[in-house]
């Protein structure tokens, strides 16, 4: 199976995940245009860029542990974490332009005053440097150990989104809830490596 | 000397007020109830769909989702309908619906409707006065607060079997609020029976406050003199009040009020001014003189 798996990967090029990972957002923008969104066609688009992108960054999250069942996909991670980023980019704007109707006193306050505005935002703005270092000349220039340091952010950045998805609600769905616990789990594989593992080599 | 028109178009009705006089004589109930409605310029208030109106709805008893209530609602048996209405009344008892119903003149009144999570639609109703039932059955002079309970129907509510929640929904009035002439026991709208996912077959309106308060389906009414408590209430005490008296002055704490969104107004609607009172402050706002509405939220 893993076998499989791998010699597939190694065949499909990464343009082919951008490609369809771009598909989610080429369909909420049709179906926005389109009208069949439902009665909240904001809310709709805005949700659905802001659940894609949780989706994206969680996948992104998958590919060193299962490395260590032996099924490499690493070289889609970089395509993983760019959707996760693009997604909430347009998730953003969605809420700026369309939710928000670039009421800037209104999103200042917003941001100053919702915490689960600020949680949101702070996740994104801890995406911007990941985004920016996302190339070959990047990881060059900024070193290996350095470079992997800096992209321990996407840890408290993807918790923050989650946390921020369950808190939008008026109550906590069941939904909201299963992306924060796989984000719970898939941190808390990362566990090992920072303390324990290091207790144990002690 | 040439002819010279004394009239201009500055003298014709402009469209958008000669319309909403139509409206105005809808609400006619409300406006004899206070003048001073009919010499505000209001904004012509365009019903939404009933397409929307009856597929964008929060019934937690059929569900978190908008779309539940118009895919599951269709199981709550409506007929036969009776209503217990007790406590600090002269003539308590169980009522047929119909036997409720009869006698009172249906109204349409076209409402401004905000909920709370800060979107608002405007909903062409059909129902009577509260004030009406309550007199017919005599409010005793010691009731102060008039309490409502949802029907409590798991076998017909799949939300119901959610045991997160301390169903049945229940809600409340001060006796001023329920005997004010702009809330109303709705029976329909868009001149049709109440959909079920509406709150069929008959649900309160109250205008001037968030959504949450205009409780659906109901079953039991009671006059109380203590204030009852209510179901959201009772969920999270900090973010939705006993009042819950639409105030862009006074923030959820976790979204601001101060504005809007019109479900209808599509992917470039924007966001309007949320108004004090949804609107209603010229009839309602002195039911609150004296009170502190960011303490009483």
């Amino acid at each position: 199976m893993s076998d499989w798996l791998n010699a597939t990967a190694r065949r499909v090029p990464t343009a082919v995940l951008y490609l369809a990972g771009a598909l989610p957002a080429i369909w909420l923008l049709v179906a926005a245009l389109r009208d069949n969104l439902g009665p909240d066609p904001v809310k709709a688009l805005e949700h659905g860029f802001g659940l894609w992108s949780l989706r994206f960054l969680l996948a992104s999250l998958c590919v060193t542990p299962l490395m260590r069942l032996r099924i490499r996909l690493l070289k889609f991670r970089r395509a993983l974490g760019l959707l996760g980023f693009g997604y909430a980019v347009l998730h953003v704007a969605t809420w700026l332009m369309l939710d928000m109707g670039l009421r800037w006193g209104q999103i200042a306050d917003d941001l100053t005053r919702r915490p689960y505005i600020i949680l949101g935002a702070v996740a994104l703005v801890l995406l911007i440097p990941l985004a920016a270092t996302s190339s070959n000349g990047a990881i060059r220039r900024l070193g290996a150990a350095s470079w992997n340091r800096l992209h321990r952010l996407a840890y408290p950045a993807i918790l923050g989104g989650a946390i921020h998805f369950v808190m939008i609600g008026k109550v906590w769905t069941g939904e909201s809830l299963a992306y924060l616990a796989i984000a719970l789990g898939l941190l808390a594989l990362r566990l090992p490596r920072l303390f324990i593992g290091e207790r144990i080599a002690g | 000397m040439p002819f010279k028109p004394d009239l201009h178009w500055s003298d014709v009705t402009p469209e958008a007020l000669f319309l909403n006089r139509r409206q105005l004589i809808a609400g006619a109930g409300a406006l004899l109830a206070s003048p001073a409605l009919a010499e505000t310029p209001s904004e012509t208030l365009e019903p939404t769909s009933l397409e929307d109106i009856t597929s964008y709805n929060n019934f937690y008893e059929f569900g978190w989702d908008k779309g539940d209530p118009a895919a599951k609602a269709g199981a709550m048996t409506t007929k036969p309908w009776s209503i217990e209405i007790g406590g600090l009344v002269d003539k308590p008892g169980t009522y047929d619906l119909d036997d409720l119903v009869k006698g009172q003149t249906i109204e349409e009144r076209i409402y401004r409707f905000r909920c709370v999570e800060a979107w608002s639609m405007v909903v062409p109703w059909n129902g009577f006065e509260l004030a009406a039932l309550l007199n017919r059955v005599g409010v005793q002079p010691s009731a102060r607060y008039v309490a409502f309970e949802t029907l409590l129907r798991p076998e017909e509510m799949p939300g119901q079997r959610d045991g997160s929640f301390p169903w049945p929904y229940v809600e409340g009035l001060r006796l001023d609020e329920a005997m004010h002439p702009l809330t109303l026991l709705a029976t329909g709208l868009y001149g049709q029976p109440m959909p079920n996912q509406n709150g069929a077959p008959i649900r309160l309106v109250v205008p001037w406050k968030y959504g949450f308060k205009s409780i659906k389906s109901i079953v039991r009414i009671t006059l109380t003199d203590q204030q009852p408590p209510t179901t959201w209430n009772i969920l999270q005490p900090s973010e939705y009040g006993f009042y819950a008296n639409v105030n862009p002055a006074v923030d959820h704490p976790r979204w601001s009020q101060a504005s809007e969104r019109r479900i209808g107004a599509g992917l470039f609607g924007g966001r309007v001014d949320t108004l004090m009172f949804n609107g209603y402050a010229d009839q309602v706002a002195s039911l609150y003189a004296g009170q502190d509405l960011a303490v009483d939220f």
